[in-house]
């Protein structure tokens, strides 16, 4: 402890504060003129008001960023949610568990940009608020100003100045520092909020959060064209087992005569896409002309032809 | 006495209690020269509790410079050094 006899227990709060007034001093010095000092200030003074309100702006700009992420990423994890849901309609739990873990992740995200976004509103408030204070010295400072210039020569200013010119510019340094502060936080967010509109535009922020773009919402659809095949598939059936009995299975069975069509073709529906052989037998029918009995059920009014 | 806590604003407080602040000014003083954390944070803390129960804050209107200026609630250590040696923290 002994060993720095500098400033060694001189405390932080006050090494800091003539850290402050060493600067204001600094600045002081270089004026030949106190009343230079004077103008001089005010119109750094008035810089610094307006690079704390753009700095204001800033933050509020990033915030808005962050919030329509916020707002799309919960769009997401809304549609994960949907998709679940249809998933465990269809009896597919293992897809219902892929949308659900899918939805967990990009809530983890919404929830980390939450915290993001609770910094930034606390340095928009800090700032804001700084903006406030250094507008209410500046305007002091107007005002000390005209009066030490119309009350006193500029030997009997010099005290009232310099006490002036500190006060404000602690207050231009605290300023500057919150400014300082808040950009860095913004900057931080506005890399990654850059990072993540750059994965929505690509499409790619489905592959971030876990396998191949919507591929639940395509399996998912084919299931449900699956189901409405199938329902297509018995429509005909019943049509042609109204007409025509034989030519179901005809062309893959070949040798098997009679009855075909038992409990064959129901068996898998559920399970399987089912595979669909029957259209193709079906369309040759008057080019062979072999099976007789055919072309009448196939339409009513074609008697006309050749 | 007028007490700045920096990002905050600037606060009068009795001078009655100047001893307490000081004590907690000088392990937070030690602490940063030591790098103890923990003991960073709960010196800082406590001044700011301090500073906060028994200052009143001053009207923004008023020019007057600070006899003490405490770093900002959520300054890392590293901050308070620069501060210290004013290694460019404070702008212009």
């Amino acid at each position: 402890m002994l060993m720095k006899g500098t400033a060694a227990r001189m405390g932080v709060m006050k090494r800091v504060s003539l850290v402050f007034k060493a600067k204001a001093n600094k600045a002081l010095d270089k004026m030949e003129d106190p009343r230079e000092t004077l103008d001089y200030s005010y119109q750094r003074q008035l810089e610094m008001l307006t690079k704390v309100r753009r700095g204001v702006a800033d933050v509020a700009t990033s915030r808005k960023r962050l919030e329509l992420q916020m707002n799309q990423l919960q769009q997401q994890s809304n549609k994960y949610d949907d998709q679940a849901r249809k998933a465990l309609g269809l009896g597919r739990e293992d897809l219902a568990r892929e949308a659900l873990t899918r939805k967990a992740t990009v809530q983890g995200q919404i929830n980390d940009m939450s915290t993001q976004y609770a910094q930034l509103q606390g340095e928009e408030e800090k700032l804001t608020v700084a903006s406030q204070r250094l507008q209410a010295k500046v305007d002091a400072f107007r005002t000390r100003k005209e009066t030490i210039k119309a009350t006193y020569t500029a030997a009997e200013a010099q005290t009232r100045i310099n006490e002036a010119f500190s006060g404000i510019s602690e207050e231009m340094g605290d300023v500057g520092m919150a400014i300082q502060r808040a950009e860095d936080k913004t900057a931080q967010m506005q890399a990654r909020a850059g990072a993540i509109d750059e994965l929505m535009a690509s499409g790619a922020l489905d592959d971030s959060i876990g396998g191949r773009r919507d591929d639940i919402q395509s399996e998912l659809d084919m299931l449900s064209a699956n189901s409405d095949v199938e329902s297509e598939l018995n429509r005909l059936r019943g049509e042609l087992s109204a007409g025509a009995p034989k030519q179901l299975e005809g062309g893959s069975n070949g040798s098997q005569t009679g009855q075909p069509q038992t409990g064959q073709s129901q068996a898998p529906p559920t399970q399987y896409a089912p595979p669909p052989p029957q259209a193709p037998p079906y369309v040759p029918p008057v080019q062979d002309g072999q099976p007789t009995g055919l072309p009448v059920a196939d339409v009513p009014q074609d008697g006309d032809v050749s | 006495m007028i007490v700045r806590i920096l990002g905050e604003g600037q606060f009068r407080v009795d001078d009655i209690i100047a001893d307490e602040l000081n004590h907690l000014d000088t392990e937070l003083e030690t602490a940063v020269e030591r790098g103890d954390e923990a003991a960073f944070s709960a010196a800082l803390t406590g001044l700011l509790a301090q500073v906060h129960a028994q200052g009143s804050p001053l009207p923004p209107d008023i020019l007057e410079p600070s006899d003490l200026i405490l770093p900002h609630e959520d300054s890392s250590m590293d901050e308070v050094r620069k501060l210290l040696t004013d290694e460019g923290l404070i702008p212009g």
